[in-house]
């Protein structure tokens, strides 16, 4: 593959585009596949076929368009959004591209929750088709990659990655200029580089929805990784619940193979560079980069302690970088418009932009990706649209098990890495659950406990004994049975856990408790001194007097 | 490299000590007779700071480090022992207590034991977290060892002496978090176990009394462990 041989696969795949006048773009990602959007598709196939006009009509299917609550969705050329849209509707909708919309299905697209996006990860999703790496270098995919292996040294891309100002979107937010920087000054025979893709926390579906929708981009944002640090190999860590992104993903790692843009040599440079994938057995530990290596490694899925740092003694002992789905996939954009580019985007220590997956109380439920340092109220109120049943807004809930709720006093905050720490909690992997007054805290406490429990792997004492205690103790916040003493044991608990547990599970684990024990300690006392729950949700076991 | 610049000063609750950058705070701590408390390290094994009972104070760093895997560094200023540290050392060690049915005066290694002596060092007297009492299964199935998974505190030293010094790789860990458990094998009877040479390392090196030879009554069991440093100084030699 040279740089001509790209382009001229690109102007190919956009003539053959140019041939159709027409276009519909089904979602196929997992959130509308669920909701039956594979048989819109074949329906819409029929129907295009039966009236003889395939040659200027296309069907394509895509990746996510982002308003999942209201999934199928269905997008066409004439810039009309469709929602909920079955089978039997495909004719009416093919109609509809010489004519007037199909008004009982359209989708406002003129609301906050589409205005309000900016969109650098998910440019290609829903545009392209996710399994034809034709249309992803159509869209300027692969591009970035030439650019850095015959513009650039490797010193360069780092230094681009450096100054964008991009954080790790894995949840802690380390400089990824950095890491990179480290990885490549580290000294081994061997270097690799992982893609972390063990996104494990309720409710997150970020990871998913890339590698759905456009799996090319993450191997792309890989390759100059691989090619800045200098490594030969490399990993995708995938969960295993994920078949269809893992399906997708193996398929673009054989089209990229297949063109040379994976493998011996790429571009005629003496850059090599192999990628695997690797499933993750279901263990929320995993997504803790010790942990992943020993799972990559085949090894059982637990942490060690750091340092060594794994850029500086990784998989099978050498310098390895590991990133989240995400950091790739805001690679390519980076090394194709510029570092200063990117940094223009978003706050002064938090750059680009983040994807959230909006889950919860709110009236749009789904996929977005907002420039970093939007308000909670945004999020919830305009891009969400608000809480459904004219309830009223209780939390936020950000980062998952690591991550705590904030109250609506925290509302006006930035959503940036250091406001969310700030506050108590964590940007996380981009999962936001928003609440409403229908939620017990105590009860939302006891679910992360519980799973958190349930995650631990067992390695240190702190938390595998420590979890199991604060979930009974939540338990019996829960059964109106626990005293104040218990609530000073919990508090105890978080402090021992936060300070003494071996990785970041476990320090974390605390964190949901920590923060609804803050902002909602009337709960708390409401269940342990008058035995009962101001939300309704907890009640003493049947047959027990309180 | 000159040895000098091998050589770190450093100083652990105010006393200047020395040891080689390869070294761990634990390591210089033991040959300045500083006590850390530790159960799941053991000289001679690779260390997994597992325990977090050998947490320290180093200056500078926000964070508590494990000393059995902290290296020494030039100019270190380490406190091994504080109101705090010791506060989290003997919490950790009431949850392992509460875990599973540690009951000395039935146990095979009252006396001799080292959860039992840690607790007896820390001053604890009572337990101040609920008791889980699960029901744990006691394997006897092997000729001459048992193993009670009530006593077991998961350190995982028999698996790391039957790994890398044994080389049989008999003992794993199978579960996750509280159902964590160790087994022969996969998870079959010890008694069963093909890859088992019995030779008795694991037995030895386990802290407690969870592992044990048969026939030995409560407070009989005595461990002998003389045999690991000896075997990983010998192997060292003929490298």
């Amino acid at each position: 593959m040279t740089p001509e041989e790209l382009d001229e696969i690109a102007e190919l795949e956009r003539a053959a585009q140019s041939q159709f006048t027409q276009r519909v773009n089904v979602c196929v990602a997992a959130g509308c596949l669920s909701c039956q959007s594979q048989s819109v598709k074949d329906a819409l196939d029929q129907e295009v076929n039966r009236r003889g006009i395939k040659d200027r009509c296309q069907i394509k299917g895509v990746g996510c368009m982002g308003l999942c609550a209201e999934g199928p969705l269905v997008s066409t050329s004439t810039g009309v959004l469709y929602q909920k849209v079955q089978a039997a509707n495909g004719a009416a909708i093919l109609d509809s591209l010489t004519g007037e919309p199909v008004s009982n299905l359209v989708c406002p697209t003129n609301i906050p929750f589409f205005q309000r996006q900016k969109k650098i990860v998910l440019e290609n999703s829903g545009v392209i088709d996710p399994e034809r790496i034709e249309d992803y270098i159509a869209a300027e995919g692969y591009s970035a990659l030439i650019k850095a292996l015959t513009e650039m040294t490797p010193r360069e891309v780092v230094d681009q990655v450096t100054k964008s100002g991009l954080r790790g979107r894995g949840g802690a937010g380390y400089p990824t200029g950095l890491k990179w920087s480290t990885v490549s000054k580290s000294v081994g025979t061997k270097k690799y580089v992982i893609c972390n893709g063990d996104e494990g926390d309720p409710g997150a579906f970020m990871d998913r929805s890339v590698l759905e929708s456009d799996a090319h981009r993450v191997l792309e944002g890989m390759l100059i990784a691989a090619y800045a640090v200098g490594a030969s190999e490399g990993f995708i860590y995938v969960r295993a619940e994920y078949p269809l992104a893992v399906k997708r993903l193996r398929t673009a790692i054989r089209q990229a193979e297949r063109v040379g843009l994976l493998g011996s040599d790429i571009c005629g440079t003496r850059f090599s560079f192999r990628v695997d994938v690797r499933l993750g057995a279901g263990a929320f530990v995993c997504g803790e980069e010790t942990a992943l290596i020993a799972s990559v490694e085949g090894k059982r899925g637990t942490p060690r302690p750091r340092p060594p740092y794994p850029a500086m003694e990784g998989l099978f002992g050498e310098p390895t970088l590991i990133n989240n789905v995400e950091t790739f996939a805001n690679i390519p954009p980076i090394i194709r418009k510029g570092g200063e580019w990117y940094a223009q985007i978003g706050t002064e220590k938090s750059k680009g932009t983040k994807v959230f997956a909006l889950a919860g109380r709110v009236q749009n439920t789904g996929l977005v990706e907002v420039p970093m340092g939007i308000s909670l109220r945004e999020m919830v109120f305009e891009i969400g649209g608000g809480i459904p049943e004219g309830r009223k807004f209780k939390a936020v809930q950000t980062g998952g098990p690591s991550g705590g709720c904030l109250p609506s006093d925290c509302l006006d905050m930035p959503v940036d890495y250091e406001s969310l720490a700030k506050a108590g909690s964590i940007m996380g992997s981009g999962g936001m659950i928003v609440m409403d007054e229908s939620s017990c805290m105590v009860d939302v406490a006891k679910y992360f406990m519980d799973f958190c429990m349930t995650e631990s792997c067992g390695k240190c004492i702190p938390c595998r004994v420590g979890t199991y205690q604060m979930h009974r103790i939540l338990n019996a916040i829960g059964n109106m049975s626990a005293t104040q003493k218990d609530i000073e044991m919990l508090r105890e608990l978080c402090d021992l856990l936060k300070h003494t547990s071996l990785c970041g599970l476990g320090q974390s684990a605390p964190n949901p408790v920590v923060s609804t024990l803050r902002s909602f300690a009337e709960e708390y006392r409401a269940h342990v001194e008058e035995h009962r729950c101001p939300a309704g949700v907890c009640n003493a076991p049947v047959g027990e007097s309180v | 490299m000159r040895p000098a610049s091998t050589v770190k000063t450093l100083s652990i609750n105010g006393r200047d000590v020395t040891g080689r950058q390869d070294e761990t705070i634990l390591d210089v701590a033991r040959q300045n007779n500083i006590f850390i408390p530790r159960l799941c390290e053991m000289d001679g094994l690779s260390d997994v700071g597992a325990c977090r009972l050998c947490l320290v104070e180093i200056k500078g760093q926000n964070k508590l480090l494990p000393a059995c895997v902290t290296t020494v560094e030039e100019g270190m200023e380490v406190t091994t022992d504080s109101p705090r540290l010791e506060n989290y050392r003997r919490m950790i060690l009431e949850l392992l207590f509460t875990e599973r049915n540690h009951v000395c005066s039935v146990c095979v290694s009252n006396g001799h034991c080292e959860m039992q002596m840690l607790a007896q060092r820390l001053g604890i007297t009572h337990v101040h977290f609920p008791y889980r009492y699960p029901k744990e299964e006691v394997d006897a199935s092997h000729d001459r060892f048992v193993i009670d998974h009530n006593r077991c505190i998961l350190c995982t030293r028999c698996v790391r002496v039957c790994d890398e010094i044994e080389g049989a790789h008999t003992w794993d860990v199978m579960g996750r978090g509280i159902n964590a458990k160790v087994i022969t094998d996969l998870n079959e009877p010890w008694g069963s176990s093909e890859t088992c040479t019995s030779c008795g390392k694991c037995v030895h090196v386990c802290p407690t009394g969870a592992l044990f030879e048969k026939g030995h009554s409560v407070a009989e069991m005595l461990k002998r462990r003389q045999f690991l440093p000896y075997l990983t100084l010998m192997r060292k030699e003929n490298e």
